[in-house]
């Protein structure tokens, strides 16, 4: 049991530490949680995270106030969710500032959130012991991805239904159940009034209440440990007499005032694009999604937002031809397992799964492996503290060719992105094939390309230079 | 903690710590082996109970009533479309193609068998039936009733029947469907090109002639689909 608690405060605050850890929970997470004092220019991006949550769900309330969740076509046959999104943009005041807003925020969602994922990559975020908040914050990415598609049908433009017509396809692509299955989540036959309403639900409440919920999991397990720093010192084996990191600073008020900045910085760029840009060409709000759904034609063009191209791409990369691909690497697979000392029953199973794979990458549908490469190319971080076998945790301490490696991931993670918004061409699907299997073997090969090369030394003591 | 116990067994469902916590108990939990065994019992009946809700709650994202019944046959007068033309009638919530193809276009099939994934509709995914099982998919050979939807993501294909380059996919295009979301093409028969994303041909639905100018879909000679 808890110890008796001494309270010191009078007053309110007194009465209510007497009835709550007020005090306490406030020392713990904010006056006496001691941050790294070299925190770069990515390190805002994880408070502005928590900024643009704030910002879609109280947008998103006043936008659940207007908006009717309703296919039918009204009189003048238009139908219902669409002509609400209208009705808000143009007769609900200020309606077009809080729907951009929550249409831009979903792309700064993601802007802020790759750049957090980005950070937490180069400067080994996820390693030991961290990987728990890694796996957590994957795990809001999967959820923001799923609120983010949900949230998308809505508008019910000729966008937002056939996006969901291709996405809830893909899960037709299951073997054996996947059509049964595709019904069940549409609640019809067809993208229909079921599944806007459905889709509705999942994205106002029900996903929400999970990414709450899995955000305060990711700030408990930071806040156990301490956050990482771009030298990847951990600043807990350096303490003074008071048991104070040395090179840490207490979160408040060092680090609240910091973000401060960081809230206006992005504020400026985020306003910018919302009275100036909000469809920023295209990108943030597609041109067809302000047409009509309509069941009986799919745009000559139609592809995801910005933030899923990437992905998209790689779904696309997975021909009947690319399956030769996929089968040579579970070969490799199998040799490696073959190859590999130690226990011989691990060693059995592995080279047994391989091969097993390798014949079901031709038993079943490339159109079901597109699915799975789709899937797996996110699933596949989960895995990254795991993979990663270097002494260190920072690039800065890595090997320089390592940067290049890490460097032409990004690139190619645009380049990706950028040919999943573009119609799909042969030369295209050529080189987003090139750039799948460059992003996997990433992260596949890792524990051998971590293993190699010369490491420098992590320093005693966090870099830094006061201004 | 396990190791102040004497039992084999250590501490089991988060019970133990309250119980070796509370100065009036015994130091082996638990003090009588009956008490654990009504946690583990609460707890599966717990787990079924939750299981029992979850059947309802998930069971009512299923189709509705409603949703069932709209799948009725629909009738299609088809006097007025024209050679080459065609109309687009919604059956399930799907578009469903009338095509009237030219005999250029029926005579043109045969030949492309070796650049198709299926030439002979032999996959079962999307079952043909068999008045449709020939190289111009169809009752009678001109006109093709298919539905409109991409086997592969369920994207709706659009027309591409000049032939050639005019069409803008390639210079030996035979004239057929193109789909834009990933690029799979499919003859003017709804069969599929090899390697391409989609895995079959687009489907045929059950469909039969009232007369001359009118067709069903949805209802053949068996029965409804």
């Amino acid at each position: 049991m808890a110890a008796e608690k001494m309270v010191q405060a009078d007053g309110l605050l007194g009465w209510v530490d007497r009835r709550f850890p007020l005090i306490s929970l406030y020392k713990t997470h904010l006056s006496e949680y001691y941050a790294p004092k070299n925190f770069n220019f990515f390190y805002f991006f994880g408070s502005l995270a928590m900024l643009v949550l704030v910002l879609q769900i109280v947008t998103g309330i006043f936008l659940t106030m207007h908006y009717k969740p309703d296919a039918s076509l009204n009189s003048a046959g238009i139908p219902v969710a669409f002509a609400s999104v209208e009705y808000i943009m143009r007769e609900v005041p200020f309606g077009w500032l809080i729907r951009y807003m929550h249409s831009t925020g979903a792309s700064a969602f993601f802007v802020v959130v790759y750049l957090h994922m980005f950070r937490g990559l180069i400067y080994g975020s996820y390693r030991e012991p961290r990987e728990l908040i890694w796996i957590f914050g994957c795990l809001i990415f999967l959820c923001l991805m799923a609120e983010a598609f949900f949230g998308y049908l809505l508008p019910w433009g000729q966008m937002s239904y056939w996006g969901a017509q291709v996405i809830v396809n893909l899960f037709a692509a299951v073997p054996f159940i996947g059509p049964d299955l595709a019904i069940w989540i549409r609640g019809d036959f067809v993208v229909g009034d079921a599944t806007l309403n459905r889709f509705f639900a999942f994205h106002v409440i029900a996903l929400p209440l999970v990414l709450l919920g899995l955000v305060a999991a990711h700030i408990i397990a930071l806040h156990e440990v301490g956050s990482n720093n771009p030298d990847g010192v951990e600043i807990k084996t350096k303490k003074d007499s008071n048991g104070i990191p040395l090179d840490g600073i207490p979160f408040h008020p060092y680090y609240t005032v910091h973000d401060i900045v960081g809230f206006a910085g992005f504020g400026i760029l985020f306003f910018a694009v919302v009275f100036f840009a909000p469809e920023l060409g295209g990108y943030f709000l597609e041109f067809n999604n302000f047409v009509p759904a309509d069941p009986l034609v799919t745009p000559s063009h139609i592809a995801p937002v910005w933030y899923f191209t990437p992905y998209y791409s790689m779904l696309r990369a997975a021909t009947d031809v690319f399956m030769w691909v996929m089968v040579a690497s579970a070969g490799l697979g199998a040799l490696a397992f073959f190859r590999m000392s130690g226990n011989s029953l691990v060693k059995l199973a592995g080279v047994a799964s391989m091969v097993v794979l390798a014949v079901l990458f031709r038993v079943f549908d490339a159109k079901f492996w597109g699915v799975v490469v789709m899937g797996g190319a996110v699933l596949v971080m989960f895995a990254l503290p795991w993979l990663d076998k270097s002494p260190v945790k920072s690039i800065r301490q890595r090997p320089g060719w390592q940067k290049w490696l890490y460097g032409i991931f990004v690139v190619n993670f645009f380049v990706l992105g950028y040919l999943g918004v573009l119609p799909p061409t042969p030369a295209g699907t050529l080189i987003s094939q090139i750039g799948t299997v460059y992003y996997f073997a990433f992260f596949a090969l890792m524990p051998i390309w971590t293993s190699m090369g010369d490491y420098q030394p992590v320093p005693e003591r966090v870099q830094f230079q006061p201004h | 903690m396990s190791s102040s116990t004497s039992k084999p067994s250590g501490p089991l469902l988060g019970l133990s710590s309250a119980v070796t916590q509370g100065e009036s108990f015994d130091m082996q939990p638990p003090s009588e082996p009956t008490r654990r065994n009504w946690i583990i019992a609460c707890g599966a009946v717990g787990a079924g109970a939750a299981a029992a809700v979850a059947v309802p709650l998930l069971g009512s994202m299923a189709p509705s009533e409603k949703a069932r019944s709209a799948g009725a046959p629909v009738e299609v007068d088809i006097a007025d479309i024209p050679a080459g033309g065609v109309k687009i009638v919604e059956w399930r919530g799907k578009p469903v193609w009338v095509v009237r193809r030219t005999p250029e276009m029926v005579q043109g099939l045969e030949a492309l068998n070796g650049q198709l994934a299926d030439p002979n509709s032999d996959r079962t995914d999307y079952p043909v039936p068999a008045y449709a099982k020939n190289v111009h998919r169809s009752i009678k050979p001109e006109l093709l009733v298919t539905v409109g939807i991409c086997t592969h993501l369920g994207c709706s294909p659009v027309s591409k029947f000049e032939t050639g380059e005019p069409s803008g996919i390639a210079v030996d295009w035979p004239g057929g469907f193109f789909c834009p979301c990933h690029g799979s093409t499919f003859d003017i028969a709804g069969r599929v090109f090899a390697n391409k994303p989609a895995p079959d041909n687009l489907e045929v639905p059950r469909h039969m002639y009232l007369s001359d100018s009118r067709i069903v879909i949805g209802q053949d000679e068996q029965g409804e689909a």
